[in-house]
């Protein structure tokens, strides 16, 4: 009986656990889009009349069921990649992308081959 | 091992002097190359002086149509204006006036200052429609086809140039 009740209480959680995750934070996507008429700003950050506008847009597409990449997407057709500070995943930016994985594999590849000699040499 | 070695320094040393070297020669400026050839999008707004809407549909009728965006705020409006109203001459295009971010009553009377250059005159109060469009500052001017596609996108006042350019586009 208390298992039943425990098992009840998981699904309710974690259903409202990942409904939680479905919201999107339009902060977040708003720190994520440059201002283009400021000075490196976000824009969060900004207090510009293109950055309300953009604030405003922003809402309206959270409310129209956009997710956050299809926002991202929907800027970067307007006003160029340069809106999104965080680079898209295409040809262009792939090696970007790559080379941190790149760099964990051939370092993990170049320590393991140093500890080996290491141990051969011990022994 | 030492080949190795040598060989994937070498490699990150390439690798940080091309992000350099594309970061350095990116263009960093706001671009209209998106925007060109590509059909214009879905868009509404009001008239200017009436209370119905203006839509992509109503463009179809136009062989050549400039879409100009400005408000009575922008200076360098003013000196686009006088490129309009030589341009409402022309009989192979229509100009489409949208006020942007503006009050209706300084709109007016820019227009009765200035001279009225726009077949069609509409605004976009909170500035949302001219996001559709990429519109970042105004003056901008989005010049279309009969099927509604980008010839060319203006970003600042139009220029006599600009009016030879579209000229030559719309003979």
């Amino acid at each position: 009986m208390n298992i039943k009740y425990l098992l009840i209480i998981m699904l309710v959680v974690s259903q409202s656990v990942f409904s939680a995750e479905k919201q999107i934070d339009p902060k977040e996507i708003q720190k994520n889009l440059r201002c283009l008429v400021c000075q490196g700003q976000s824009i969060s950050d900004s207090n510009s009349d293109f950055a309300q506008t953009i604030k405003m847009v922003v809402d309206d597409l959270i409310s129209e069921g956009l997710t956050e990449e299809e926002i991202y997407s929907f800027m970067s057709d307007k006003y160029g990649e340069w809106i999104v500070f965080k680079p898209q995943l295409n040809i262009q930016n792939s090696l970007l992308w790559i080379f941190p994985y790149m760099a964990l594999i051939l370092g993990g590849f170049f320590i393991t081959k140093l500890f080996n000699k290491r141990n051969k040499l011990t022994k | 091992m030492q080949k190795i070695v040598k060989a994937i320094i070498f490699f990150i040393f390439l690798f940080i002097l091309s992000v350099f070297f594309i970061g350095l020669n990116r263009d960093t400026n706001y671009n209209t190359v998106n925007q060109i050839k590509k059909e214009i999008p879905d868009f509404k707004v009001s008239y200017l002086n009436k209370e119905n809407f203006f839509a992509k549909k109503d463009l179809r009728k136009n062989n050549f149509t400039l879409i100009n965006f400005w408000a009575s705020w922008c200076a360098p409006c003013r000196i686009e204006h006088p490129v309009l109203i030589r341009l409402s001459d022309e009989k192979n295009i229509k100009i489409v006036g949208v006020n942007f971010k503006d009050k209706k009553k300084q709109a007016e009377k820019f227009l009765d200052e200035l001279g009225n250059p726009y077949d069609v005159s509409t605004k976009d109060p909170n500035g949302k429609q001219s996001v559709l469009f990429g519109i970042y500052g105004i003056p901008e001017s989005i010049l279309i086809n009969k099927e509604l596609i980008v010839i060319k996108k203006f970003v600042g006042p139009l220029s006599a140039n600009d009016f030879d350019y579209i000229k030559e586009i719309i003979k």
